[in-house]
């Protein structure tokens, strides 16, 4: 155990167990504690991880929109981190979202897929985050990856509520399937306090794996800093010696 | 800006003169809209908004040759250098390139409108209609171009500048699609909050794009 | 001092092009920059043109920061490249008025003209620059990158496809761009028109400098050697 409290990743590693603690509980209460539901069953429980993923899914793009910014103004790799690492997780999450909505759907809507608002974003976010990442290892150098991206993840945030909006509006024309209202005072209090345990804890989770891949995105690029710097100086002593006095001379060869 | 119109200038200049990819966009769109004529049923119910689909398909996947060009085009023949060593500024440079983009789906859209008017016997010349499309059409050159600044360069272009711009113009597309399909249907009523969204996103993302394009041309 | 470039370091991907390069030169002289293939002169050149950033190092400019002020750089900046920059589908004076206007010139017309007469180009001033040859497409390029009269020249291999009256136009202009006051640093693997042309070599090898001198106490002999010394030093993986 001495290493894992060890002062550097002490802070890091209670966050990750205070994390799978609280889902834990919020787990066994999304089970056991909160009521089933009449109408949808037993398949409503999905319901306590698929709206904290959600959740998640839209908090990692903000914080990637953060270090986009941060990156563009500060040209400090740090912000590039924040937003690569928060990318990755958001991607994750927003494919559990899409799933798990999906699997949450079928029994209930007898379809795999609906294009109500809030999934149909999803599914474009999804999108973006696919883009953000095609585009990074289509730059090639790091520094043209990590401003080009920073330009989509800025204009990615700004749109999404956009999109969101003509979605919504798009699909008010067509009759929306019953989903379970979360905003709504119609929740039971005891469903609401499942959720909002899941909430917490997925979000803490959510902070424990930020930290750990942002120290692994910091020891890439430290990595990338030293090789730059090795291949730079590499050299001087691999240059043979000049003997200028005895050179044979080569006729024609380089002239136009 | 005297630059932003010498930029335009050029480019349709060139257009004009080499007529590459006027014509290949033209040649496209009607294409395009002849075989959805097939694929859509265009005679009964439904039709106003499914032919308002089958035009915007058409000018959205026109005008991706278009912009995708423009860009490229000079990334190729070596001359975007030349562009970026006069002193000019990012959002400059940005202008003259939207507006030569724009200017060609423009052209495009003068003849495809009155053909797709007659084959789907849609009113598509109404006044309201030209709107939207012009509305429609600048936002998708706005983006198009501020994403065709990173992807021309070969490997892979035709893929990247799709994937990165679709989801993002889904605004663009519903608001358009709609709105102009309820022009067909002679409906008139609703269209104000499709046509806000509209020119908001033309508002909001061209001046993004005008303050982001510098940032990805350069090396 | 027009440009100075102090422990400038360059790589694409894993290979180093320009290793902690240093480099300084005042107006009113014209620079050789030699090397053999792959030794790092494009490199060099591109960023003394503000096209690319060294990943280490600074390069100062008309004695500022030349990325920061890229802008007010590029305004007193010439740059020819491997390709010219010119529109096939115009004509030559159209070209050239087309940077006129984009450099800001008074009158745009004009100076294209007298550019065109210049490089002796005049008589085709109003044909598409797509039926000119490879020497005078090159010509075009140089009135092109002198249209507004730069102080800093930089010229990757101009005198690539010229033919002798062609390169007897490049030396006389650049001899005179440098009696103006003006810098001018240009590639070459011609070291006869390279020592002839310039006031002083610089030679890189392995993307580091290996020798610098004045023309005056260079040879072709002694240029060969230092040139084919080593080659470029493959990147550790």
């Amino acid at each position: 155990m001495n290493g894992f409290l060890d002062r550097r990743d002490r802070w890091l590693n209670l966050t990750g167990l205070l994390g799978v603690a609280i889902v834990l509980v919020g787990i066994y209460m999304a089970f056991q504690y909160a009521p089933t539901d009449r109408v949808q069953g037993h398949a409503q429980r999905i319901f306590y991880i698929h709206v904290p993923m959600a959740w998640l899914a839209y908090l990692a793009y903000a914080v990637l929109f953060v270090g986009a910014i941060g990156y563009l103004w500060k040209k400090d790799w740090k912000w590039d981190r924040l937003a690569r690492a928060s990318a990755e997780l958001g991607f994750l999450f927003t494919t559990l979202v899409l799933i798990s909505g999906s699997l949450w759907g079928r029994p209930i809507w007898g379809t795999w897929w609906q294009w109500e608002a809030r999934l149909t974003t999803t599914l474009i976010l999804w999108f973006i985050y696919l883009g953000y990442f095609m585009l990074r290892s289509y730059a090639g150098d790091r520094e043209k990856a990590a401003r080009h991206s920073a330009v989509l993840g800025i204009i990615g945030m700004i749109d999404i509520p956009i999109i969101h909006q003509s979605v919504k509006w798009w699909r008010t024309l067509h009759p929306e399937p019953v989903v379970l209202d979360t905003t709504g005072p119609n929740l039971p209090d005891s469903m609401l306090y499942t959720l909002l345990v899941c909430f917490v804890g997925f979000t803490v989770l959510y902070a424990f794996l930020m930290g750990m891949k942002y120290r692994v995105e910091s020891a890439r690029d430290e990595i990338g800093e030293r090789e730059m710097t090795r291949m730079f100086e590499a050299s001087a002593a691999q240059q043979p010696a000049v003997d200028t006095t005895s050179a044979p001379s080569i006729s024609g060869g380089m002239e136009d | 800006m005297s630059r932003v119109i010498a930029l335009i200038w050029k480019d349709l200049l060139i257009e004009a003169r080499s007529r590459q990819f006027i014509g290949a966009m033209l040649a496209f769109t009607l294409i395009v809209i002849v075989t959805l004529n097939f694929a859509f049923d265009l005679i009964r119910e439904g039709r106003e908004m499914n032919g308002a689909g089958a035009l915007w398909v058409a000018i959205l996947f026109s005008g991706l040759i278009g912009i995708g060009r423009s860009i490229a085009v000079e990334r190729d023949r070596g001359t975007l250098d030349g562009l970026i060593l006069t002193p000019i500024d990012g959002g400059t440079l940005f202008l003259g390139k939207f507006g030569a983009s724009l200017a060609s789906i423009i052209v495009v859209e003068i003849v495809a409108l009155p053909v797709f008017a007659a084959l789907y016997d849609l009113p598509a010349l109404d006044p309201l209609v030209l709107g939207i499309v012009l509305a429609g059409s600048a936002g998708l050159a706005g983006l198009g171009t501020l994403f065709s600044a990173v992807t021309s360069g070969g490997r892979s272009r035709e893929v990247l500048l799709p994937l990165l711009l679709f989801p993002l113009m889904i605004p663009v597309l519903i608001a358009a699609v709609r709105a102009t399909g309820e022009v067909f249907q002679g409906d008139r009523d609703d269209i104000l909050r499709w046509i806000n969204l509209l020119i908001g996103f033309d508002a909001i993302f061209i001046v993004l794009a005008y303050l982001g394009f510098g940032f990805l041309i350069e090396d | 001092m027009i440009v100075e470039m102090h422990g400038v370091s360059k790589r694409y991907g894993r290979q180093a092009a320009l290793r902690s390069v240093d480099f300084q030169a005042d107006g009113g002289s014209v620079v050789a920059l030699l090397g053999a293939n792959g030794a790092g002169k494009t490199t060099l050149l591109r960023i003394l043109a503000t096209l690319t950033q060294p990943n280490r190092g600074s390069y100062r400019a008309f004695g500022v920061n030349a990325w920061e002020h890229r802008q007010e750089v590029r305004a007193r900046l010439g740059y020819v490249g491997h390709r010219p920059f010119v529109y096939p589908e115009l004509t030559c004076l159209e070209n050239l008025i087309f940077y006129g206007r984009m450099f800001g010139l008074e009158r745009p017309e004009d100076a294209g003209a007298a550019a065109l007469e210049n490089v002796g180009l005049a008589e085709r001033a109003d044909r598409p620059a797509a039926s000119l040859s490879r020497g005078l497409l090159q010509r075009l390029d140089l009135a092109r990158a002198t249209l507004h009269a730069p102080a800093l020249l930089v010229l990757d291999e101009p005198d690539t496809g010229l033919d002798s009256p062609g390169r007897q136009l490049l030396r006389s202009i650049m001899r005179q761009h440098a009696a103006n006051g003006g810098l001018a640093v240009f590639t070459s693997h011609a070291l006869e028109f390279a020592i002839d042309t310039s006031d002083r070599i610089v030679t890189l090898a392995g993307g580091e400098v290996v020798d610098d001198r004045a023309s005056a106490a260079a040879t072709i002999a002694t240029l060969e050697t230092t040139i084919s010394r080593a080659a470029p030093v493959e990147a550790s993986a």
